[in-house]
């Protein structure tokens, strides 16, 4: 009898992941799975280390001990695959890692104004990562551009605006459309709605949901906001100085959390 | 003159510059760095051209200098004096009968041979640097060949004004290479870098960078498929010399708006009234 194979691979792996700057200030012994398609949740209060550990993940920073472990899909891969179909971010050089980050990943900051070039238009941002990639007609970077910019709901005909003339919702909407513009495989959130008011951060997460499952997105999601990792995140980990201290199904760890610091975590939301 | 090195600059310098050179030739278009000299004039009137044109003067040498393509304007004029007090050479205007001709802004109307020099003087080597201010990042841009952000500035200009806007220091790639600025001459002149005969030599003396175009080397204008690159074109001839395939300088001749088009390379327009008459 054959049976169906239960062990997915996996699209991103963390194993044993160490990135220390002093004693718990950092992130340590991180290990962890990402699979094809999954939103994975990481929470935990300032401080605790997830965005150092987002930094590591997404080839910015080179942990210090520990490796991250991409697996490419076999239909478009990275040019040659590595041995086994793995490829060890910080053991390929810099040129291919700089590739991988620009085609298969892509990254989006808590401050559109770091993830944006303020000084040139909407249109530009959009089609900055095609243009690396070697598109070089402007008839059809545009009409990329003007297609992005309505699937994350701003008006195509603000394309030839400046970024600094739309407000921090709509910026956030510009950069979300940027990255996504080459089809990625994997995304990094830091904080993405951070900063925005409450309906505004509403409608970016419905908008967020919504494209995440249309391209079959996997997302690695950093967010101190629990509601946001409930709308978005399938999986979650909760980190506390540097340490995951309990990870599982989102609805699982936040109707049911085991760990005592995770319970705090839970019984500090606000509810109006 | 006494006192002085023959071409100002002492020989140990001169060496040092000439093997930046030498690597700036085997790499078309990388900006090698070097140990530039204090030279006894401000910085942007042209001290890397001039560093670059002290190290490779010999004594049988004839020097022209050319600003905006002229050979009288103030720039010019003091740095064929500047040579003629330091080394001695023989100057001239005419294009023709220069060995090496240290330029500002121009490349002259007439092809060049290939026993002539062409010395660039450059104000901001990097053509990244408008989108980049980290030298460590352009240089790290510059050795993947990320060069999408080149496009970037491109992309802007035909958003705000329909058609690439960017007429001078237009941004070209070296033997299929390096992304290049070949400092701020008009995009009228980038086909001449293409397969030039003569050699080309760029100094930037603030920036401390020198990088070559050596003969017969491919030289693209970065464009897009829909918007190819394209020269300025004027509708009227030199109004001194009647040509149609020189770049033209506007010049205003009176208060009430009156204008007239001239060549702006000087030596190419004399010569053509000279041949008229």
């Amino acid at each position: 009898m054959r049976r169906p194979q239960l062990e997915r691979s996996a699209l991103l792996e963390a194993r044993d992941i160490t990135r220390l700057y002093g004693p718990e200030k950092g992130c340590e012994g991180i290990d962890f799975r990402l699979h094809a398609g999954e939103v994975l949740g990481i929470v935990g209060e300032s401080g605790s280390g997830k965005s150092t550990l987002l930094r590591v993940l997404s080839g910015l920073e080179a942990p210090d001990a520990g490796r991250v472990v991409y697996h490419p899909p076999v239909d478009r891969g990275v040019d040659e695959v590595a041995e086994n179909g793995e490829l060890d971010l910080y053991a390929i050089g810099e040129a291919r890692r700089r590739a991988l980050l620009r085609m298969e990943w892509g990254l989006v900051h808590q401050n559109p104004r770091d993830g944006l070039r303020l000084e040139v238009s909407a249109g530009a941002n959009v089609g900055e990562r095609l243009m690396a990639l070697g598109e070089r007609h402007y008839g059809q970077l545009r009409a990329a551009g003007q297609d992005w910019m309505s699937r994350v709901e701003l008006d195509p005909q603000r394309i030839d605006d400046a970024p600094r003339t739309f407000s921090g919702g709509m910026q956030q909407r510009l950069q979300i459309a940027r990255t996504l513009v080459t089809r990625p495989r994997l995304v990094f959130m830091d904080e993405p709605t951070g900063g925005l008011d409450v309906s505004v951060q509403a409608r970016l997460l419905d908008m967020l949901r919504t494209l995440v499952r249309q391209l079959g997105l996997s997302v690695v999601l950093v967010t101190h906001d629990l509601a946001v990792a409930r709308l978005l995140a399938h999986r979650l980990m909760v980190m506390r100085r540097g340490r995951v201290v309990e990870a599982g199904l989102t609805d699982q760890i936040l109707d049911d959390p085991q760990h005592a610091y995770t319970q705090l975590l839970v019984s500090s939301v606000l509810t109006p | 003159m006494n006192g002085y090195n023959f071409a100002y600059l002492d020989e140990q310098t001169k060496r040092m510059i000439r093997r930046g050179l030498l690597k700036a030739v085997a790499i078309p278009g990388y900006q090698v760095p070097f140990g530039g000299r204090e030279m006894p004039m401000p910085y942007g009137w042209g001290t890397g051209g001039m560093q670059l044109t002290a190290s490779i003067l010999g004594e049988s040498d004839v020097l022209k200098v050319i600003d905006q393509g002229a050979d009288d304007t103030t720039n010019a004029v003091s740095i064929r004096a500047f040579f003629e007090r330091v080394a001695g050479v023989e100057t001239t205007t005419e294009t023709g009968k220069a060995d090496i001709i240290q330029t500002r802004h121009r490349i002259p109307e007439v092809s060049l041979r290939h026993d002539q020099i062409l010395v660039f003087q450059v104000p901001i080597p990097e053509p990244l640097r408008f989108i980049e201010p980290s030298e460590e990042e352009t240089r790290l841009m510059h050795s993947l060949e990320e060069y999408g952000v080149m496009h970037v500035k491109l992309y802007e200009d035909i958003a705000r004004h329909g058609h690439i806007a960017t007429t001078y220091a237009y941004p070209v790639k070296v033997d299929g290479r390096y992304v290049t600025d070949p400092s701020p001459i008009p995009k009228f002149d980038n086909p001449k870098l293409h397969m030039s005969e003569a050699l080309m030599l760029f100094g930037a003396g603030r920036e401390k960078r020198l990088y070559a175009i050596p003969p017969y080397t491919r030289v693209e204008s970065l464009d897009f498929d829909d918007h190819p690159f394209e020269v300025q074109q004027w509708d009227e001839p030199c109004a001194l010399c009647g040509a149609r395939d020189s770049f033209l300088d506007e010049v205003i001749i009176d208060d009430a708006g009156g204008r007239l088009f001239v060549c702006s390379d000087t030596d190419y327009c004399q010569s053509r009234r000279e041949e008229v008459a």
